[in-house]
């Protein structure tokens, strides 16, 4: 309650020697230097190198992968499997949200636990567990879907399964903190003044956890266009039908053209980062205040 | 617009929060229900607005059996310790929400919305958010909001507990003009026995579950029912086995006065026009004493007094029982 006070007066000027950060002795220029060394090694020069040898040749190397239709229905699979696993993993992760945060029961903390295995979990795995179960012919639950006339396995659903499984925790792990963070004054108070379930989540719940959403959703948008391990077991990697974007950088570096896997490398990274940079642009500063 | 509490019980896990409560709230008045923090006040309010359930027991508002109706079909308004105001809506919106809820046509909405916006003095900050606010403007738009929905009971549980001093009397003496104004059955709960003895009508005192004594202002001050209620509304000291206001102490330096008692001042505390003694004598180690400035001319540190209650004064025998800590 102090906080609430003391934020709404401008804090007294301060005098002006206190306000002048104090002198960094060379150990923060040391540490200043490690971090600047470590993340230029790790990330910036090798995604740089990757920008630089797509554009050796100019646009030449762009416009190729653009005019093969093999490798733009790849990208168009991509597109499509992304966005339908960011669709799933919003509606499930704020609903699992909700219910980590808002109610009790018993083994909320081993769905808790849950909830965060994907992220633990290699992809491989991941892809070899959904073939387990769905796989059309071995598979535990996969033959009857087949018979009902749903392929999971080696085509589009699976691919979008395996993606949202490894994208899972994302949404979760950006609203569940923000939810605990506004606490239920808010959702008590619409309840007071007449709102039922539905009109609290929408009016209420909802715009406080607007921004977590989003960033839930291209931190998974990014993650999910990346996906490769899971990807790779489940799809069945058929050219032109089940290839997304990832496994044609693979198969294009495997098959020495260098240049087209770095060139569709570049788009997928660009999709990504761009992402970020618009949320990031448009994000109200003061959002948490 | 009455409430009526019968029979109430709650209990959290081991811990009796309420016992066995009955309580008769009047329609139209402004009632406190005081006591210190953990008593139970708190929670026999959200009892009374649908927040919690009882465990056993009646609540009935305005006539109708509401024990089991949910918080937001009981048409209630409550107004939170921490504002709980809407941060993504402006004052105007906030304001509207329960309104909108109902949905009540736009023109009336705005009308409406303008009415409380002026008797709450918040007009000129319509567009503004939450955030942009001090404390006490939150919480003025906070009983716009739940006032706009012309609500049966208003509720308001510690309303001023997080703002400063100053603000939190000003903002006292405004909710009393204005139920004076709207005249809506209110329960305001508070731990400050200022506050309560201040605005309320009628006072609960509620302590460790129970319900210690109901009545007036007056009453209660006057007539405390027990040794609690007294020290609870107010300070008191001991003096010869019997609890007494400091300021109901007669000090002179001589033994004329029958029945009084000697001591020495062990110290003085001057703090405005009021004089704070402290006072040994053989049977109680620190009586207090207080008195105006002119008064205590005079008296230093050291000097033999001789201690008597003023003549009518209240005093309650006081129990063994380690005295309550008064809030305030």
């Amino acid at each position: 309650m102090t906080d609430l006070l003391t934020r709404e007066q401008p804090p007294k000027a301060a005098p002006v020697r206190r306000r002048s950060r104090p002198r960094k002795g060379p150990v923060a220029y040391l540490l200043r230097l490690f971090v600047t060394a470590y993340l230029v090694l790790l990330v910036a020069w090798p995604v740089s190198l990757v920008a630089i040898r797509t554009f050796e040749d100019g646009f030449s190397g762009i416009q190729g992968i653009l005019e093969d239709p093999d490798t733009v229905t790849a990208l168009k699979l991509t597109v499509t499997v992304a966005i339908s696993a960011v669709v799933v993993n919003t509606l499930f992760g704020v609903g699992i949200s909700l219910l980590l945060v808002r109610s009790e029961f018993p083994g909320k903390r081993a769905l808790s636990a849950l909830v965060d295995l994907p992220l633990s979990v290699s992809p491989i795995v991941v892809g070899l567990a959904l073939v387990l179960v769905y796989g059309g012919r071995n598979g535990w639950f996969g033959p009857t879907l087949e018979g009902a006339g749903l392929q999971v396995v080696f085509a589009t659903p699976g691919i979008v399964m395996a993606t949202a499984f490894v994208a899972l925790p994302l949404v979760i792990r950006e609203v569940v903190p923000v939810l605990e963070e506004i606490g239920t004054d808010q959702e008590v108070a619409a309840q007071t003044l007449g709102a039922n379930g539905w009109q609290t989540f929408w009016r209420v719940t909802l715009p406080a956890i607007k921004w977590a959403i989003v960033y839930g959703v291209v931190l998974s948008l990014a993650r999910s266009l990346g996906e490769f391990g899971a990807v790779k077991v489940v799809s069945g990697n058929v050219l032109g039908q089940t290839r997304t974007a990832t496994l044609v950088v693979e198969e294009k570096y495997l098959n020495f053209d260098q240049q087209g896997a770095y060139a569709t490398a570049f788009l997928l990274a660009m999709v990504s980062v761009a992402c970020i940079v618009i949320v990031s642009v448009i994000r109200p500063k003061n959002e948490r205040s | 617009m009455s409430i009526e509490v019968k029979g109430v019980n709650k209990n959290f896990g081991d811990f009796v929060a309420l016992e066995d409560i009955d309580l008769h709230i009047p329609t139209g008045r402004l009632t406190a229900l005081l006591g210190p923090s953990g008593g139970g006040k708190s929670t026999l309010l959200r009892i009374i607005a649908g927040l919690e359930t009882a465990d056993t027991g009646t609540v009935t508002i305005e006539g109708v059996e509401a024990t089991h109706l949910p918080a937001r079909k009981r048409n209630v308004g409550f107004v939170f310790q921490h504002y709980a105001a809407f941060k993504h809506m402006t004052v105007a919106k906030n304001v509207a929400f329960g309104l909108e809820i109902r949905k009540r046509p736009k023109a009336e909405v705005r009308k409406r919305v303008e009415e409380l916006l002026e008797l709450v003095h918040l007009s000129q900050f319509a567009h503004r958010l939450p955030s942009q606010l001090s404390g006490g403007q939150r919480q003025r738009m906070a009983l716009a909001r739940a006032l706009a929905v012309e609500p049966n009971v208003l509720l308001l549980d510690e309303p001023f507990g997080a703002l400063d001093a100053k603000v939190r009397k000003e903002l006292r003496d405004w909710l009393r003009r204005l139920h004076d104004e709207v005249h809506v059955t209110t329960v305001l709960v508070t731990h400050d026995q200022e506050e309560a003895l201040e605005v309320a009508d009628q006072i609960v005192v509620i302590n460790d579950g129970r319900v210690e004594q109901i009545g007036t202002p007056d009453e209660l001050y006057d007539r405390p029912a027990n040794d609690f209620v007294m020290s609870f509304l107010g300070p008191v000291t001991t003096l010869g086995g019997q609890l007494v206001r400091p300021h109901d102490i007669d000090l002179s330096d001589d033994d004329k006065v029958a029945g009084s008692v000697p001591g020495v001042i062990t110290r003085m505390v001057r703090i405005g026009f009021e004089v704070r003694l402290h006072v040994r004598t053989d049977t109680d180690p620190d009586v207090h004493v207080t008195m105006t400035r002119t008064h205590a001319r005079g008296l230093e540190t050291g000097a033999k007094v001789w201690l008597v209650p003023t003549k009518g004064a209240l005093t309650v025998p006081a129990l063994d029982s380690p005295e309550p800590a008064a809030a305030g």
